[in-house]
């Protein structure tokens, strides 16, 4: 029990993932900045913001619906939080495994999305309700490649569960780059989930304000933002866990470290694309979607099918 | 679909894409844009009325405040006007030195155009580099006449400071930086995939409708309309100058995004050319403090378009009318046009191709009661009797201050 508590309440739960998700939140604004030819925000900045939305009172808009309205960021943030257990961190087996954990995180890591768009829709402001919509709208594009990216290596694995993916690379490190393509197509569709340039469409300041995240202010917004950076770190993890199992074999330590660089990498691409991009409408998102990245994650499967025969 | 799926859609007046207040409503169904309708008006300062009460000399340095971006522009444009009105002829170097000005002032607005272009699309890279890049030009200016922003560079009868040779020679070091980054910015415009898809094909305005709705500036030499003042109607020294007015025919804001880039390379050409061929002599001629009867219409080539002045005299000191018309007038009707059957996400982009300007372009009252029958024009002693007493009734009284600052001014 003192164990559980310990795993949820402080390693690898929320005290860890709140700490290391702001510490990633800063590498990708520092780095952002850096590219940018900009000093960049101070090394705390990240907590500084949470601390001062926290300290903010929550207004709710009139019409709006008030528990929808409140509830919608503490189901986002419990769910991002569940799924870190899934994902094997330090060494090749996750804090809890069984099969087909593989399908619950990448369902836990749909539910943010869903919550922006109730949270928005709920809260009856026209630039929410239309942030809302685009937020549903892109989810329906970039899911299906991600999915597809992400079934390819499990299937060459013969497991629906992470730890069990994790293990069967850690041990044939020669398949892993034959899962490159995956690997591209599971970054650029963290872009869309994480609602990142060139994919920041429902949330685009220019056109809609914030989107969905209009009328939340206060102690709400600042949990849907941790979400975010959490779900950042959480689909970073669940990359590096099926795409890059390197170094997990040898010691939890060398392990860990491992997988800190490993997200820091990750973080560094989605960075470096914001950087170089400009925001896509959401007609061109989608065609986009369809037309290069979802054929992409099938051509993967198609060499990964073949693959399982020659393997075996 | 039927009515009913429309959605409406304020964009102001306070609203992130605009940089000064104005009201957009879109007619919207789904992501589509049906009708938009524009309101002006948030940022009227009552200008072109106050500057009847002030001297020409005065009304220099407020005309200049009407843009805090083309600021030389309309004070050429205002001081133009005077001088032919008073016959007052400006001294070769002065002409110079005020087209030196201009062109520096364009510079720095296409610079700034770039950037808010990259961040309504969301490319803020691009706002950080070009804004980086427009601090050597406003350093420049600084340089040069004193200020980042408005210069107070005119004067009746030509300019007020002269340039010295260090300055020269860190304008042509300043200017080899920024034609090195502007050919950086056009491989950028044309070669980076997401930049390229958001600007083709937005915006789309056709050569005929350019004419048809009186478009200027850059807005219309990228629908292929080959109308720029400076080699039309050359003011100053620009008959003196070699350069190409530039034009696309894409008629969308990628064109327009290719004519400034392309305009910037022009104006180095152009001030590569003032500088070598700077005369010697006075900066200025003496201009008479009162002004003979008559008027004058001068126009200009804004770095948004043409801007047009006019100036009457009545033989005091003060002018009996000024009358501005900013090229983002024109233009903005422009936009309706083009927005029709557009995307919502296009609208920030499509606007701000234009590169518009409320403040320039806000500057009529007109009274209207409800039903909408004109209730009269006012005048300024009226509107500023009622500004005194709209704030006294809100609590905040400041008649009071003045008196103690004149009474303070008389202890002195």
């Amino acid at each position: 029990m003192a164990t559980s508590l310990l795993y949820i309440l402080v390693f690898p739960g929320f005290l860890f993932l709140v700490g290391f998700a702001l510490i990633s939140e800063q590498l990708d604004r520092f780095l952002y900045a850096r590219m940018q030819n900009r000093v960049g925000p101070p090394w705390f900045q990240p907590l500084a913001d949470v601390i001062k939305l926290a300290a903010k009172e929550d207004t709710i808009p009139e019409g709006a619906d008030r528990t929808v309205f409140r509830f919608m960021p503490v189901v986002a943030l419990t769910a991002v939080i569940t799924a870190i257990f899934y994902v094997p961190i330090w060494s090749q087996r996750a804090l809890q495994a069984f099969p087909g954990d593989l399908v619950v995180v990448l369902y836990l890591l749909t539910i943010p999305t869903l919550t922006f768009f109730l949270g928005g829709w709920f809260s009856r402001s026209l630039y929410s309700m239309i942030g809302a919509a685009r937020a549903i709208t892109q989810l329906f594009a970039y899911e299906i490649p991600l999915l597809l990216a992400i079934l390819s290596p499990a299937m060459l694995a013969g497991s629906w569960s992470i730890s069990d993916i994790t293990a069967f690379y850690a041990a044939r490190w020669y398949l892993v780059p034959v899962n490159l393509i995956g690997f591209g197509v599971a970054v650029v569709s963290l872009l869309g989930k994480l609602e990142r340039v060139p994919f920041d469409i429902p949330e685009a300041e220019t056109e809609i304000v914030a989107g969905s995240f209009t009328e939340y202010g206060g102690r709400l917004l600042a949990i849907f933002r941790l979400c975010i950076d959490i779900e950042m770190v959480v689909g970073a993890s669940l990359i590096a866990a099926v795409f890059l199992p390197f170094g997990l074999r040898i010691h939890p330590t060398i392990g860990f470290g491992l997988y800190l660089i490993k997200i820091e990498f990750v973080i560094f691409l989605i960075s470096l694309m914001r950087t170089v991009m400009a925001r896509l409408r959401i007609d061109q998102m989608i065609d986009f979607c369809w037309k290069y990245m979802a054929p992409l994650a099938l051509l993967q499967l198609v060499i990964n099918l073949f693959l399982k025969g020659y393997v075996q | 679909m039927t009515d009913s799926d429309i959605v409406k859609v304020p964009l102001g007046p306070q609203h992130p894409a605009l940089k000064e207040p104005g009201s957009f409503m879109l007619s919207l169904r789904g992501e589509q844009i049906t009708e938009m309708g524009v309101r002006l008006g948030y940022n009227h300062r009552g200008m072109e009325k106050a500057c009847e009460e002030r001297s020409y000399l005065n009304d220099l340095y407020l005309l200049e405040r009407i843009c805090g971006i083309c600021s030389h522009a309309h004070s050429s444009a205002y001081v133009t006007a005077v001088e032919e009105i008073a016959d007052v002829q400006i001294p070769r170097r002065g002409a110079y030195l005020r087209t030196l000005v201009s062109e520096l002032e364009r510079i720095h607005s296409h610079l700034l155009w770039l950037g808010v272009a990259g961040h309504e699309i969301g490319f803020d890279t691009l706002l950080m580099y070009s804004w980086r890049d427009r601090e050597i030009v406003m350093d420049l200016l600084a340089d040069l006449t004193g200020n980042r922003v408005n210069y107070g560079y005119n004067t009746i009868g030509g300019v007020r400071r002269d340039i010295t040779d260090e300055q020269k020679a860190a304008m042509l070091k300043g200017l080899d930086t920024l034609e090195e980054r502007t050919k950086y910015y056009a491989q950028i415009a044309t070669q980076e995939v997401t930049l390229a898809k958001r600007l083709s094909g937005v915006g789309k305005i056709s050569k005929e409708d350019v004419i048809r709705l009186g478009v200027t500036g850059p807005t219309a030499r990228a629908s292929g309309v080959n109308r720029d003042i400076r080699k039309d109607d050359p003011y100053c020294i620009y008959d003196e100058l070699d350069f190409d007015v530039i034009t696309a025919d894409s008629c969308d804001v990628f064109g327009r995004t290719v004519v400034r880039v392309g305009e910037l390379m022009q104006t180095y050409r152009m001030i590569r050319q003032i500088l070598a061929n700077l005369p010697d002599g006075p900066i200025a001629a003496k201009a008479p403090r009162k002004v003979p009867k008559g008027q004058a219409v001068s126009r200009y080539e804004a770095p948004r378009g043409e801007g047009i002045h006019f100036v009457r005299g009545n033989g005091t000191d003060k002018p009996e009318r000024v009358k501005v018309r900013a090229p983002t007038m024109v233009n903005i009707q422009a936009v309706s046009h083009m927005m029709k059957g557009g995307f919502l996400a296009d609208m920030p982009i499509t606007l701000a191709a234009i590169d518009p300007c409320f403040s320039c372009t806000d500057r009529m009252i007109e009274l209207a009661d409800e039903s909408g029958s004109h209730l009269g024009v006012k005048s300024w002693a009226d509107v500023r009797a009622h500004g005194i007493r709209h704030y006294q009734e809100r609590g905040i009284d400041l008649s009071d201050v003045s008196k103690r600052f004149a009474s303070k001014m008389e202890r002195l």
